[in-house]
């Protein structure tokens, strides 16, 4: 009987690229047997060492899985096919195979393994989930803790700081014993002194529109925890870009917001703020201060949202803004809900890829021109003036009267930066002026607007009252 | 490398995300020449999985999946009426990475695409490709280009 045997594309290389392969044949294991002796190596692609048809391999004749026919004996007609068909399957390992438990995890996370939401299985995907954490800061700190010690298989941490004291009123991953290290460092021993049977991945460097994709692409869920817009937008693109989770958190002063983002029909941080504010309107915690509190609410919230993602457990905070008052002490919950316009996750959306964040958020360092230019005093020239006596010229501190109290340069004069555009008189009687901040950020911006508005002997004094406490003065404190 | 086009990549991740909690899968027929693959058409098919004995146990379709052998038949008679192939199969991961899990491995093939596509909550993310090693191994990623319109 001549026989057809159809060859499924796999196995093709095995028998020099054909489609079909003719054989005489009067059943089907007389069609295999001339199939291998014409094809030797297809043999093993079909049958098991014991000789048996392997289970992934199924035998068609016509419409006809040979197996409720009769096997291996099923007779062919001629000018019949015989259709090779591979069995194609598949699944996640979430739980028996490869993800298994000693008994010192089993004590470690028994309160979870008795939770009805959670339980074993739950634990297990927990143990096999890759959460990132954008920044090791406020947010990240006790976002990290938590998610160690609830069996987070693998914490990805992502920053390029080192830990300053200033950091330790609330970053509390950090501690006085790590001062001076590595953020990524000094979280990462934190975080295996909590839980030794996680993985920590450290990347020492900031975020940026070139490495986020591959980065963000090898986690299942992201933590912003972030400082600033630029970094902020980045992280929601990319994940948006990705489909990933963004859970985000951010805080100013006393209040504190959360959500999660990047879920199909949710919102995304773009359609809850298409744009960013004017740069400068919004301080940093560094510029506004924060209470040391408020980020272990925030970050608390944020590893909720993920524990709760990962296991399927409950509500996620999807298309809800979570806001919260430390002051009041409220929780207020605001309808998000998607922007069909969203430039990024909306119906048509305009970004299609990373876009150079900085210039997005009006943050680009400001070009050289001549009209950008900032004169400068350094300290020491500063204190040479001051101590042979400024006459006619007044050193002008724009920080706030918070930071006035804590530490001043002798001579100044106290004018917050909103208040400076009430005094042009005044300062245009001086014969010179002296603009000074905190670290010389705010102070060179002032000077910008002075010279725009007709001023033109002012200077920024270079690195602020803090450069001033390091090489002048080393007596005062700095913040 | 495999090559889809836009409007095919955009067809099979509505498939999945519809599929969602569950896994999702389908096939694609096309032209392949050596490492070389055009996707002509995604063709979805339900999943087939069922539980069996020795497999069944804490599993289900939200985290396993499996084409009909049916309907990898009648794909194929339909491909080879146009002159195409079979040249690969993709399936969802619900809540989890692109990557080929042990189980993939174990009954997937060589030569073909296997191409996963992660659903976050529902939300197809980007797709990845792999192909498995002849020795059965393990998979190597291959480039997958999805190919824009043109106007």
């Amino acid at each position: 009987m001549s026989v057809s045997i159809r060859i499924p594309t796999p196995l093709r290389p095995h028998v020099a690229g054909a489609r079909q392969v003719a054989v005489e044949a009067v059943d089907v294991r007389a069609a295999l047997a001339a199939l291998t002796a014409q094809h030797a190596g297809i043999a093993p692609h079909l049958f098991a060492e014991n000789g048996e048809l392997r289970a992934f391999v199924n035998l068609y004749l016509g419409d006809d899985d040979v197996r409720y026919l009769k096997g291996l004996d099923t007779p062919l007609p001629n000018g019949a096919t015989l259709s090779i068909v591979p069995s194609v399957a598949g699944g996640l390992d979430l739980d028996t195979s490869h993800i298994k438990f000693t008994n010192e995890e089993m004590r470690r996370y028994s309160r979870h393994l008795i939770l009805p939401d959670i339980g074993v299985a739950g634990q297990k995907r927990l143990k096999a989930a890759r959460v990132l954490l954008v920044g090791t800061g406020g947010l990240g700190s006790p976002a990290a803790l938590y998610l160690a010690a609830a069996g987070v298989g693998t914490i990805g941490l992502i920053d390029f700081d080192t830990v300053d004291e200033s950091n330790l009123q609330r970053q509390i991953i950090h501690g006085t014993s790590t001062l001076g290290q590595l953020k990524v460092d000094s979280a990462k021993a934190r975080i295996h002194d909590i839980n030794p049977f996680i993985d920590v991945e450290t990347y020492n460097e900031p975020l940026t529109s070139e490495k986020a994709l591959d980065l963000i692409r090898e986690y299942d869920i992201v933590i912003d925890g972030t400082d600033n817009f630029q970094t902020r937008y980045l992280v929601n693109d990319a994940c948006v870009l990705l489909g990933k989770i963004n859970v985000y958190g951010s805080i100013y002063r006393f209040d504190g917001q959360a959500s999660v983002f990047g879920a199909k029909d949710g919102p995304c941080y773009r359609c809850l703020y298409s744009e960013p504010p004017p740069p400068g309107l919004v301080p940093s915690c560094a510029e506004g201060g924060v209470l040391g509190v408020l980020p272990g609410v925030i970050g608390v919230i944020q590893a909720t949202e993920a524990v709760k993602i990962i296991t399927g457990a409950g509500e996620p905070l999807i298309g809800r803004l979570l806001v919260y008052d430390a002051l009041e002490m409220s929780f207020r919950t605001l309808k998000l809900r998607k922007n069909p316009d969203c430039l990024i996750c909306g119906e048509h959306p305009k970004i299609t890829a990373l876009i150079d964040y900085d210039e997005f958020c009006g943050v680009k360092p400001v070009a050289d021109t001549p009209a950008n230019v900032v004169p400068e005093i350094t300290v020491t020239e500063l204190a040479a003036r001051l101590k042979a006596g400024l006459g006619g010229a007044r050193l002008i501190d724009v920080r706030e009267p918070n930071e006035w109290d804590i530490v001043r340069i002798p001579g100044a004069t106290l004018m917050p930066r909103a208040t400076v555009p009430d005094h042009l008189d005044e300062l245009a009687q001086a014969s010179e002026l002296f603009i000074q901040c905190r670290s010389g950020v705010r102070s060179a911006d002032i000077v910008r607007f002075l010279r725009t508005v007709g001023f033109s002997n002012v200077k920024n004094v270079k690195g602020g009252v803090l450069a001033w406490a390091r090489e002048v003065d080393r007596s005062l404190p700095t913040y | 490398m495999i090559a889809i086009s836009q409007v095919e990549y955009d067809k099979l991740r509505a498939h999945l995300e519809a599929g969602y909690p569950n896994e999702a899968c389908g096939l694609f027929i096309g032209e392949i020449d050596g490492a070389n693959k055009r996707v002509v058409e995604a063709v979805p098919v339900a999943n087939a999985w069922a539980p069996l004995e020795g497999d069944g146990a804490g599993h289900d379709l939200r985290d396993r999946f499996s084409i009909d052998p049916r309907d990898i038949l009648k794909a194929d008679r339909d491909a080879s009426k146009r002159g195409l192939d079979i040249i690969g199969f993709f399936h969802s991961h619900p809540d989890w990475p692109a990557t080929p899990s042990e189980t993939d491995r174990m009954w997937a093939w060589p030569v073909v695409s296997f191409m996963i596509v992660p659903v976050e909550q529902g939300r197809a993310g980007m797709a990845r490709s792999w192909v498995l090693r002849d020795g059965r191994d393990a998979f190597d990623e291959e480039t997958l280009i999805v190919e824009q319109e043109e106007q």
